[in-house]
């Protein structure tokens, strides 16, 4: 079983089958052959003075100008590897140890520091090239026709879901919009993998992972509308669906802060003994917030059956990671809090579905917390009310949209197995989208949800004072209809 | 550590009562709220206990004494120091089921979790349209304590009972700490649990009917603990011991007051205080926190005033509906029966010291309260507005 040979792994270094990435090949053109040079992850550094590149349009004068500091302390680390030795490794010096509160620990005479960063960046695990093939040397767990068809219909929905919806909030008939696009992959393959009694806390990027456990397009397009039936009653935002039926908490604003509360919740799975774990979902940004740390520090000490989905898709609205963090990326903290860690190539459904089905089973059996990195890249604004060409350069998105869809790249591979053509492609586009506008003008036309919406589940029973205000605005309404909004029904 | 007394036989979690010769038994706060947890977590296996030092350590103030022999770690849950974490924890805890009882050392730390009280568990229910219930308990000390400075001694009674989504209670006797905390506990919704730390080794009596184990307290009702005619004093917590001093000293002067023990802060037991303020026509609302947006300043408007909350009907821009409002008479209200202005005592506008005497000012004495409580009764010169 493919899986199996990840659980005999008892260090945590990652089994290397690409060719090394050091921060040198970082910044020459040697890197993997997937990545072009104009990808923002492998540029090279300019060594002028902030500002004005040759690749991209002036707009992104400042883009470049991150990277003059990780030129710099490039340097500066070239000097220190000299002198140093890989100090993950065991010690060769002497094998005494000392006894310390924590454990045993050898000593050494030699004064080291560990480098901010190691030399080689953690690999990141793939199944599918950019042509969806399949590699060479693969380690995955297999899927069947249903499933990958299944798979990648949901990918399809949820860029049509996307791309229509944006539309209509620019038409100015939904308030506000988020898409996932460019995370196809991650939001599809990881709920494929997942079973229906996982309990799933999400960020706000993650709808597909909902789609795929059964919301309906009407129930989605509900929410958007905030009318008589959404689950939740109109009193949220547009994009922050829960369903209790799917085991999808609903979406809250603050970020981060369901790191925390998924631990609780596996917690609660392990006390009552379930076969199923807490997954939850978060962006790169949200790793710098403090419910970040504690939360992957107490799911290791509390050995809670969770897994952490960090969604590292380049940009926190106009933050790049270069100034979200300075470590590797996500994954290598995640040693530092003593989880299991793995970086993921976040646009391969295949590598996302195989990572997340065996940290599944990792989390249940051993009862422990595992973090996954997958690496993606935020194609759409960060909402509604962005507009990314600002701050990103307009070839960057292009490229990402087309050359690194996941949606497109997972097709090529289920359509090489012969499960997928042509005319199941068109036909599925279309009845998608005939099905997202009808739910659309049912939806628009329904009433919004009824006034004593507004006061329950403050609480779990309405409390007095709130009983007289709703009879006080009722009588009110009663005297003065004129002033009163049609839609809202009594 | 403490292993060495830690032994594996089941013994009751704490000796709770101490039997005087006549029948009154007394029993400390601390008492109260050990065996309140005790027995609701012997009910409910879904309670548990988490926060820092709860378990090994007997807990900060030794209110979860024994609880972690009795219950083991699995239920009773010594935490890394982090407020936002294990409050993000016991939430998620709550979304899923059990019923966490989260305790803060002090208040004063639970700012640094305030973002999972309000929006990950007050406002829960509401946004999920009433799929995510969230049946938690916060509890610890609050307000001031005995020279611990401004860090540790700030009341959040105001900030907590301004939150719909939370109820917030605060218990003054034994009596109170054992109903309400049992009360907390049991109730679907987020409780924020104010308790006091000088009052912990405080001992009050306590009838048969309260050491029972299915003894409870309704929430959002008020406890006159004095009857009186001629001034209503308010007050929660520590404060109810001080104002029911001063009624000791008004009563030598010919004034009788009544003592309303709140209890409950949000919900707010308006129809309490309003019959008594009808009854008495003065009111003297005292508190331990900070004045300007308090619990008094509460009491104050909305009781006395409009219920019905103006912010409300803005809500709606439908600003014609506003006169309409201030005519309707449906609402309580008891402004019409004061005979005196409200007097409003509470700590001082600063953030608290630590030198003794610049303590003992900066919280409401005794004789603050008899000296409101004459003021009100036009004993004495009223005194003149402040800034």
């Amino acid at each position: 079983m493919a899986s199996s040979s990840w659980l005999l792994m008892r260090r945590s270094r990652a089994l290397i089958h690409h060719k090394n990435f050091s921060f040198y090949s970082l910044f020459s053109s040697s890197s993997s052959s997937s990545c072009s040079s104009s990808s923002p992850f492998m540029k090279k550094p300019q060594a002028e003075s902030a500002g004005y590149s040759n690749d991209y349009s002036s707009s992104s004068a400042h883009h470049h100008f991150r990277f003059l500091r990780r030129f710099e302390s490039t340097k500066a680390e070239a000097a220190q590897l000299e002198l140093q030795h890989d100090v993950t490794d065991d010690d060769d010096d002497n094998h005494r140890a000392i006894d310390f509160p924590g454990g045993k620990v050898a000593f050494t005479s030699e004064m080291r520091f560990i480098s901010e960063a190691s030399q080689k960046r953690v690999p990141c695990y793939r199944v599918l090239d950019d042509n969806g093939m399949a590699m060479e040397y693969r380690n995955y767990v297999q899927i069947s026709k249903e499933m990958a068809v299944k798979m990648y219909s949901d990918m399809v929905t949820l860029q049509t879901m996307d791309s229509i919806f944006y539309e209509v909030q620019r038409q100015g008939r939904i308030s506000f919009y988020v898409t996932s696009m460019g995370e196809e992959a991650v939001n599809i393959g990881s709920a494929a993998a997942l079973s229906s009694d996982d309990i799933i806390l999400p960020q706000y990027r993650e709808p597909g992972v909902l789609l795929w456990r059964g919301f309906t397009l009407q129930q989605f397009v509900d929410q958007l509308f905030g009318n008589t039936s959404d689950l939740g009653k109109g009193r949220q935002m547009p994009i922050h669906y829960g369903s209790n039926k799917h085991n999808y908490f609903t979406v809250s604003s603050p970020i981060a802060t369901q790191l925390p509360q998924a631990v609780g919740a596996a917690y609660s799975l392990k006390m009552d003994g379930k076969s199923a774990c807490a997954v939850t979902y978060f962006g790169d940004g949200s790793t710098s917030e403090g419910d970040f740390h504690a939360g992957l520090n107490f799911a290791a000490v509390m050995d809670a059956p969770v897994i952490f989905i960090c969604r590292n898709n380049g940009w926190a609205i106009s933050t790049p990671v270069e100034e979200q963090f300075r470590s590797d990326g996500v994954v290598v903290k995640g040693q530092a809090y003593g989880i299991w860690s793995i970086r993921v190539d976040g646009n391969d459904a295949l590598a996302v579905y195989s990572a997340v089905h065996t940290a599944r089973e990792i989390a249940i059996k051993e009862k422990r917390p595992v973090l996954i990195e997958a690496l993606t890249y935020r194609v759409g604004h960060h909402s509604t009310s962005d507009d990314s060409t600002k701050y990103r350069p307009i070839d960057e998105i292009e490229y990402w949209k087309m050359e690194r869809n996941p949606v497109n790249r997972f097709k090529r591979w289920v359509e090489r197995n012969g499960w997928w053509n042509d005319s199941n492609e068109s036909e599925l586009r279309s009845r998608v989208r005939k099905q997202l506008m009808q739910a659309i003008q049912v939806a628009e036309k329904a009433q919004k949800p009824p006034l004593e919406d507004m006061f329950n589940d403050v609480y779990d029973r309405l409390p007095s004072n709130l009983e007289e205000q709703e009879k006080v605005l009722r009588e009110i309404v009663k005297k003065h209809p004129e002033d009163y909004p049609s839609d809202v029904p009594l | 550590m403490l292993r060495a007394i830690r032994n594996k036989s089941i013994l009751p979690a704490f000796s709770a009562v101490r039997a005087f010769s006549s029948s009154a038994k007394e029993m400390t706060i601390r008492e109260a709220l050990n065996t309140a947890l005790d027995e609701e977590m012997s009910a409910d296996p879904k309670v548990f206990l988490m926060g820092e030092e709860v378990g090994e350590y007997q807990g900060a103030y030794k209110i979860t004494k024994g609880l972690l022999d009795k219950y083991g770690p699995e239920r009773v849950l010594d935490t890394p120091i982090t407020e936002a974490g294990f409050t993000g924890i016991g939430v998620g805890a709550a979304y899923y089921g059990l019923k966490p009882v989260v305790e803060f050392m002090t208040f004063n730390f639970s700012m640094q979790a305030i973002d999972h009280i309000i929006n990950s568990a007050a406002k829960s229910n509401y946004m999920s349209a009433g799929q995510i219930s969230v049946p938690i308990v916060f509890r610890g000390p609050n307000g001031a304590a005995a020279g611990v400075g401004a860090q540790h001694s700030q009341c959040y009674a105001a900030w907590y009972a301004a939150c719909p989504g939370l109820k917030v209670l605060s218990p003054y006797s034994s009596e109170d700490a054992r109903g309400l905390l049992k009360a907390a506990i049991r109730d679907p919704d987020p409780v924020v649990f104010l308790e006091n730390e000088l009052l912990y080794g405080e001992s009050f009596p306590v009838s048969a009917e309260v050491l029972d184990s299915s003894f409870c307290l309704p929430i959002g009702k008020a406890k006159i603990e004095r009857e009186g005619k001629d001034v209503t004093i308010t007050a929660f917590s520590k404060m109810v011991g001080y104002a029911l001093k001063a009624a000791e000293i008004l009563a030598k002067e010919g004034i009788s007051a009544e003592i309303i023990n709140l209890r409950s802060i949000r919900p707010l037991d308006r129809a309490t205080i309003n019959a008594s303020v009808r009854k008495t026509n003065r009111l003297v609302t005292v508190e331990e926190g900070f004045p300007q947006h308090g619990v008094g300043a509460e009491i104050w408007f909305s009781s006395l005033h409009c219920l019905f909350s103006v912010q409300l009907v803005n809500s709606w821009k439908y600003t014609n509906l506003l006169h309409l409002l201030n005519s309707t008479s449906v609402i309580e209200e008891s402004f019409g029966y004061l005979d005196a202005p409200v007097e409003r005592i509470a700590g001082a506008d600063v953030p608290m010291p630590y030198a003794a005497n610049l303590e003992r000012m900066a919280v409401p004495q005794v004789e603050d309260i008899v000296r409101a409580a004459k003021r009100a009764c036009y004993r004495s010169v009223p005194m003149a507005a402040t800034a």
